[in-house]
């Protein structure tokens, strides 16, 4: 499509109802960008979004688009490429959706490396359903229904993808405008299923996981000697503790993604009027 | 039934029964005769027996009956499980030089045919090929032209190269000559051949068929017994036309990635059984309330829970009927022959799309596994007739624009049916939702436009109501005083317990009912009938409580939950125990 599609087209004319402040708002100003910027058209870009907070996005942004079932939005943008790969595929989805709730599509859908995106915001709390411990929340998180802590170790999200076999593991904070928006660009961009988890702080349920928490426990992978490409280095920072990697923590320079490796050459969409010419032979099949 | 054989092979899973069966099956189909297979995974001792069952014969054949005449047994519990339906004159043919056959004593009133098989097998090149060896010696039985075991040998191995194929020719050759020398042919059996033209198929084969002649092109599933074979069919097949299966992580996936697909604008379909149907119950209500087109089959097995997966039970109706919660729209159609099973598929896709909903497909483990010869002009491709619905182009879209350009997917439109963009349409870009929305597809709690889209929906189905036929498919005396309704795979039995009842003088008028919903208008069958009785699988009387429901009647019940499937002779039995109770005395 053409180069002149600008971010704002990918805005719908809903007003969001997030809270003021919530990093969902800088989370899809990225997802935005990164669309335009790599030359897609609304009308050739299918969003499928999860439930929650951030499943809202769908709604937000212009384009066509899912709202579907909490969990199930990976299998569905799956669905949609491999059945028309001339469409860009975004999904997008909070931390519960994604890996609480559809933890197992996740680890599933890293492994087919289909051609689309994932972008989770993990505000490492439940946010539409006010306030309650994710798959993310720390050990001593105290929720509703937390009042002691989870008492169970968070999950890794990124070990998850890079022992799944992801091809692309990039990690942002909604509020870093830029390398947010360029490491969604670069997802978009690889040849695989591109994997973005980012920070998106929910102002109004989470005290912890604060923007001055992310602001100072971040390192920009970028400002570093970091090689992307360098699978042990990117094991190394996913298992370090403590350090909030942002940037683009691996990627398989040798991704070939799914539809390729099964010979999905086009859209199934067109079908003839009748029965495809040769159709009795599969009739004879059974002689 | 003239020039009736039945026929089967048993022994343990594993020892190559069903392609041993299947093998003859086609051999009995390429010699221009009818055939009917079922498979007995039954146990009623323990696990492990398993057999394939043919039923042969000049006419058409409709029903498995409880009657055995030549038996391969390659065990000698194979023959302690079929003694109930062998009989004076069977004839047995088992393998004496196997240290676990050699104890065995055929019941005096039978012939044992004691073929070596094994070492016979080995002279022809491998002890692998004693099952076929055993097929030379049935050759022999029924004065059967080896020719045609040939034939369908070189089907089975061809792509093995032609030595595996001469070997198995000549194993077979063994056998029959083996039995020529050894015994006198004086059984009874001899079977004709004709020129006719037949194919042999399975329901689940003609589903996956029916699915491609209907321009299906994405099929996603979780493997489940007895669904598979709809998956394994269309694996590589598929393909050829541009299409691909995918094997989902489970069934909750597999109707996710259907769904998408069929967003995206293929025609898409998932299969699974019971357990699969609960979990993409999660999804059903998101594909109608997004008015999406899609095909989801349930070949029922035997439940609740895992159940007994290899058994015959017809008992999601209810499921299928109410399941989800809310109140989801949705329309079931339920092949009632292996045929038919291509026929409705094809006809599930067109009111898919044209009424933008999904549509279950339900079929049974009997039509699933049941192998049937068919003319091949039963599947007639040009026939086959594609209709995508309201599909809107770039340049229809504008009457369908609100005033701020924006298309409207869910439009109320005056018969519920709305215009349709695919991705990539210019201009047509919309979302949807599983949450309420508007006719943009937006969420919405106005209390008018959730009225609105509700009634729009329900509007899409009264139409097809009106629009498609919906009938049953009739058959015997439309004025008989017996109405006998059925659904499913219980067609075949009941049609050919019809016409031994006709000759005991009963004679019925049946319905077979092939969409359970919307389904056919049955008031003034059952008002005009002196006795209605419903035929199905299952303890409850799931379909006998909806007809008596719709007809404010009651109607009697023969209902069948063991896990095997209605035989036509006990049909014929249950069905005069009702109309002339004092007639039985055996059954
Ligand atoms: C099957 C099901 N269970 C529960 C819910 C209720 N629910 C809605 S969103 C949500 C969690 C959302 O958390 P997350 O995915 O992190 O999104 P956030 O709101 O934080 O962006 C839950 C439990 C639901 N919609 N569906
Ligand atoms: S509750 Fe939290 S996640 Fe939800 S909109 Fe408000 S700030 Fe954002
Ligand atoms: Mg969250």
């Amino acid at each position: 499509m053409s180069s002149d599609v600008r971010f704002i087209d990918f805005k719908s004319d809903k007003q969001p109802t997030w809270c003021p402040g919530c990093g969902d708002f800088g989370t899809m100003n990225g997802m935005m960008k990164g669309l335009a910027e790599t030359g897609n058209h609304p009308d050739d870009t299918f969003i499928v979004a999860g439930i929650g907070c951030s499943g809202k996005i769908g709604t937000y942004m212009h384009s066509y688009a899912l709202h579907g079932v909490h969990g199930r939005a990976l299998p569905v943008g799956i669905g949609v490429k491999l059945a028309n790969p001339d469409l860009e595929v975004m999904v997008a989805g909070g931390d519960g959706d994604g890996y609480s709730i559809g933890a197992g599509h996740f680890v599933h859908a890293v492994r087919r490396n289909v051609d689309m995106s994932y972008v989770v915001m993990d505000n490492r709390i439940y946010g539409l359903t006010k306030g309650q411990a994710s798959p993310t929340s720390r050990e001593d998180f105290e929720t509703s229904t937390t009042p002691d802590g989870t008492n169970q170790t968070p999950v890794n999200p990124l070990a998850l993808a890079l022992s799944s076999g992801a091809t692309f593991i990039g990690q942002t904070f909604s509020s870093d405008a830029q390398s947010h928006a360029e490491v969604v660009r670069k997802a978009i961009e690889h040849d695989g299923f591109g994997f973005v988890n980012v920070y998106s702080p929910c102002v109004t349920f989470n005290d912890v996981d604060t923007y001055d928490y992310f602001r100072d426990s971040i390192v920009d992978l970028g400002e570093t000697d970091h090689d992307p490409a360098d699978r042990d280095a990117a094991m190394e920072r996913i298992m370090e503790g403590g350090t909030e990697y942002t940037g683009v923590i691996y990627q398989d320079p040798d991704s070939v993604p799914y539809e390729q490796r099964e010979g999905i050459e086009g859209s199934m969409t067109e079908i003839p009027d009748g029965a495809p010419d040769d159709a009795m032979d599969l009739v004879r099949e059974f002689y | 039934m003239p020039d009736d054989l039945n026929w089967a092979i048993g022994g343990e899973a594993g020892d190559g029964i069903d392609s041993t069966g299947k093998i003859f099956a086609q051999a009995l189909s390429r010699a221009g005769r009818h055939v009917y297979t079922s498979k007995d995974f039954a146990s009623r001792i323990r696990g492990g027996y398993t057999a394939y069952k043919v039923r042969t014969s000049l006419d058409r054949v409709e029903s498995v009956v409880d009657r055995l005449d030549v038996l391969i047994a390659l065990t000698e519990r194979t023959i302690n499980e079929n003694m109930d339906e062998l009989h004076d004159g069977s004839v047995i043919i088992y393998d004496g030089e196997r240290t676990s056959m050699q104890d065995v004593e055929v019941p005096e009133n039978m012939t044992g045919l004691d073929v070596p098989l094994k070492r016979l097998a080995e002279e022809a090149g491998g002890a692998i090929m004693r099952n076929v060896v055993a097929l030379g010696a049935a050759c022999e039985v029924a004065n059967f032209p080896i020719e045609h075991l040939d034939s369908s040998l070189s089907k089975r191995f061809g792509d093995k190269g032609t030595a595996i194929v001469e070997n198995n020719q000549q194993a077979a050759r063994l056998g029959q000559e083996y039995t020529t020398e050894h015994y006198d042919h004086a059984y009874g059996y001899d079977i004709e051949t004709t020129d006719e033209d037949y194919v042999l198929l399975n329901g689940d084969e003609a589903i996956g068929m029916g699915a491609i002649a209907a321009g299906c092109r994405f099929y996603s599933g979780y493997p489940i017994t007895p669904a598979t074979d709809v998956m394994e069919y269309l694996t590589g097949r598929i393909d050829q036309y541009g299409g691909k299966v995918v094997q989902a992580e489970d069934e909750l996936a597999a109707i996710n990635l259907a769904l998408g697909a069929a967003r995206a604008g293929a025609r898409a379909m998932t299969a699974t059984s019971g357990p699969g149907i609960d979990l993409m119950t999660e999804t059903f209500g998101l594909v109608a309330t997004t008015e999406t087109p899609l095909v989801v089959c349930d070949v029922m097995r035997a439940g609740p829970s895992t159940g007994m997966p290899t058994k015959q039970e017809q008992g999601d109706l209810n499921m299928l009927l109410y399941g989800g919660h809310g109140e989801i729209d949705r329309l079931i159609v339920a092949p009632t022959t292996v045929s038919e099973c291509f026929w409705k598929t094809v006809e599930a896709f067109n009111l898919a799309e044209r009424y933008q909903i999904p549509v279950f497909l339900v079929a049974d483990l009997s039509l699933a596994v049941t192998e049937q010869t068919y003319p091949p002009d039963a599947f007639d491709m040009d026939a086959v007739e594609i209709d995508r619905g309201k599909l809107v182009d770039d340049d229809e879209i504008d009457p369908w624009a609100d005033e701020q350009e924006r298309f409207q997917p869910h439009f109320p439109t005056a018969d519920g049916i709305s215009p349709r963009t695919l991705p990539g349409t210019d201009g047509g870009a919309h979302m949807t939702t599983g949450l309420e929305h508007d006719s943009l597809g937006r969420r919405t709690e106005d209390t008018e436009v959730r009225v609105e889209q509700v009634d729009k929906r329900q509007r899409k189905v009264e139409t097809a109501k009106t629009e498609e036929d919906w009938s049953s498919r009739e058959f015997g005396d439309p004025d008989a005083d017996t109405l006998v309704v059925s659904w499913g795979s219980n067609e075949g039995p009941i049609r050919e317990a019809m016409e031994r009842l006709a000759q005991n003088g009963i004679d019925i008028r049946f319905l077979s009912v092939p969409y359970l919903f919307p389904r056919p208008e049955l008031s003034d069958a059952v008002e005009a009938a002196e006795t209605t009785v419903v035929v199905e699988c299952n303890a409850r009387g799931q379909f006998a409580n909806l007809l008596e429901q719709d007809v404010f009647e009651r109607v009697e019940r023969i209902n069948k939950y063991n896990g095997v499937r209605f035989k036509a002779d006990e049909l014929v039995a249950d069905i005069t125990d009702l109309v002339r109770p004092q007639e039985v005395t055996t059954q």
